[in-house]
């Protein structure tokens, strides 16, 4: 018998590798369930699970509905533009309300990195952080590593490439977090605007051209460009944002020959990727990430259920 | 873990491989032939003796016979209350089910809870003629009205003993023991 020994799920970088092997093979079991006639189990029948959105998303939060519904949990979605957080209640005062409806896990999805630690100290619910600001996205972070092994066998020893605003997304800090705890080379790439000043302290590479990244990766991981940091002069335009850091069929080539390409989506097509590469099944796994998304958020609910024994 | 007072043995390899040819033998008999007939073991014991039976019947008829695997863990009525979790198998079910006579296959039968669960299961996969079950060990003390068409062996118990099979394939040997808990 095993356990997660967590109550939440907040960030990779509290995780052990085996807590990230454990969370990746029991996914990987999970796999079949979305190929059935009927996908459906009824593992966690009764149990409700509350998807608590502050910020727009629909990959991910579909992502958590779907895999809880999978699972036969009552799920209830709600995002801050339809609560009574546009009337002006705070996260601390809306969490303790939907604690006293008893709820066993909560979805948080937040702009300000450690809300979901906050929560996590007041409320008895497992908290599972779908985003929190700049810090981390586990969940995302757990899907790429489930598909990288996937597709390589491995995850130790690969060299992983990931290309974009380091500075502001939390999608390559977990990555990071997971990839060098499991034994992968990471380097990144991006302007210096967006390239935080000591990335190198986290154990990658840093590098301010793509190419540099690239050379000799397994993976090569995109990450989106938010369009609404161009109006803090983070970057000038998207056309020279995309003449520097947009993965094409050239710079692609520095990567191995089996290379894969990854993106956590939504894709601002020919800005960081070349509409050609995001749609070419030899290399691209984008798809796969999505689907294996499912089954990873399936394993964090199923291995944060149950009882408190010892 | 501290030694088991009482350890023995009450099955060997050579008396777990008659039994498995008689159940073959019986599966044949009671079905008159293989058609539509397939075999579920339920993991992790009852996937080798599913495989042994596979081998055994299709030696007989001369033509191979579908094998899937099952976990039955996100079946189970018990797992909201722990959160130690037995680790996730993969469940195999590469054919429809659905107008099938399907055996399933475990290696002991005890309160009929994991059959249950695996009965859930499968109808979940399709809707199958027939769900008929093959044990090697049948050690009583049902908590369901479950019971099994094909028994390698009645094995009365105390609840205080545990019956273990130890198979080759994951254990490095073939016997049953009975041995008392600790």
């Amino acid at each position: 018998m095993m356990k997660l020994g967590k109550k939440d799920i907040l960030g990779i970088r509290d995780m052990t590798p085996d807590e990230i092997r454990l969370i990746l093979d029991t996914a990987e079991s999970f796999l079949e369930i979305s190929t059935r006639d009927i996908k459906k189990v009824p593992t966690l029948r009764g149990k409700s699970v509350i998807n608590l959105f502050y910020e727009a998303s629909t990959r991910t939060r579909t992502s958590f509905e779907i895999a809880g519904k999978r699972l036969s949990a009552d799920t209830i979605n709600i995002s801050a533009s339809s609560s009574s957080v546009v009337k002006g209640e705070t996260l601390i005062d809306t969490a303790r309300n939907l604690e006293a409806m008893n709820p066993d896990i909560i979805v948080l999805r937040h702009s300000a990195a450690g809300a979901p630690h906050l929560l996590a100290s007041l409320v008895r619910q497992s908290i599972i952080n779908a985003g929190d600001g700049a810090n981390e996205h586990p969940s995302q972070a757990l899907l790429d590593m489930m598909t990288i092994r996937e597709k390589k066998g491995r995850i130790d020893g690969l060299k992983v490439a990931i290309i974009g605003d380091i500075l502001h997304s939390r999608v390559a800090r977990s990555n990071i977090h997971g990839l060098t705890k499991m034994g992968a080379r990471v380097a990144v790439a991006g302007p210096a605007t967006m390239m935080p000043r000591d990335i190198e302290r986290l154990g990658v590479e840093a590098h301010l051209k793509i190419d540099d990244a690239i050379v000799d990766a397994d993976v090569v991981m995109m990450l989106r460009i938010q369009l609404e940091r161009q109006k803090q002069n983070i970057f000038p335009s998207l056309r020279e944002y995309a003449q520097r850091f947009c993965l094409n069929r050239r710079n692609l080539q520095l990567a191995r020959p089996d290379a894969i390409v990854m993106h956590p989506g939504p894709m601002n097509r020919g800005v960081e990727i070349s509409p050609d590469i995001a749609d070419d099944p030899g290399c691209s796994v984008i798809l796969d990430q999505v689907n294996n998304g499912v089954a990873v958020r399936m394993a964090l609910f199923y291995l944060l259920s149950g009882g408190n024994d010892e | 873990m501290p030694e088991n007072k009482d350890h023995k043995i009450v099955m060997d390899r050579e008396g777990i491989e008659r039994c498995l040819t008689r159940i073959a033998y019986e599966i044949l008999e009671k079905n008159k032939g293989m058609d539509n007939l397939v075999l579920v073991g339920i993991r992790t014991g009852g996937i080798y003796l599913a495989e042994r039976l596979q081998k055994k019947i299709s030696a007989i008829e001369g033509k191979n016979i579908p094998l899937g695997i099952l976990d039955i863990t996100l079946y189970r009525d018990d797992i909201a209350r722990s959160n130690k979790k037995a680790p996730l198998g993969k469940t195999k079910i590469p054919f429809d089910l659905t107008d099938k006579k399907v055996i399933l296959v475990d290696d002991v039968l005890f309160t009929g809870r994991t059959i249950r669960a695996a009965m859930d299961a499968l109808i979940d996969f399709g809707r199958p003629k027939m769900i008929q079950l093959a044990v090697l060990i049948d050690r009583g003390h049902r908590e369901l009205p479950i019971r099994a068409d094909y028994v390698g062996k009645n094995l009365p118990s105390s609840l205080w003993e545990a019956v273990s099979v130890h198979l080759l394939e994951k254990n490095g040997t073939d016997e049953v023991v009975i041995e008392e808990e600790t």
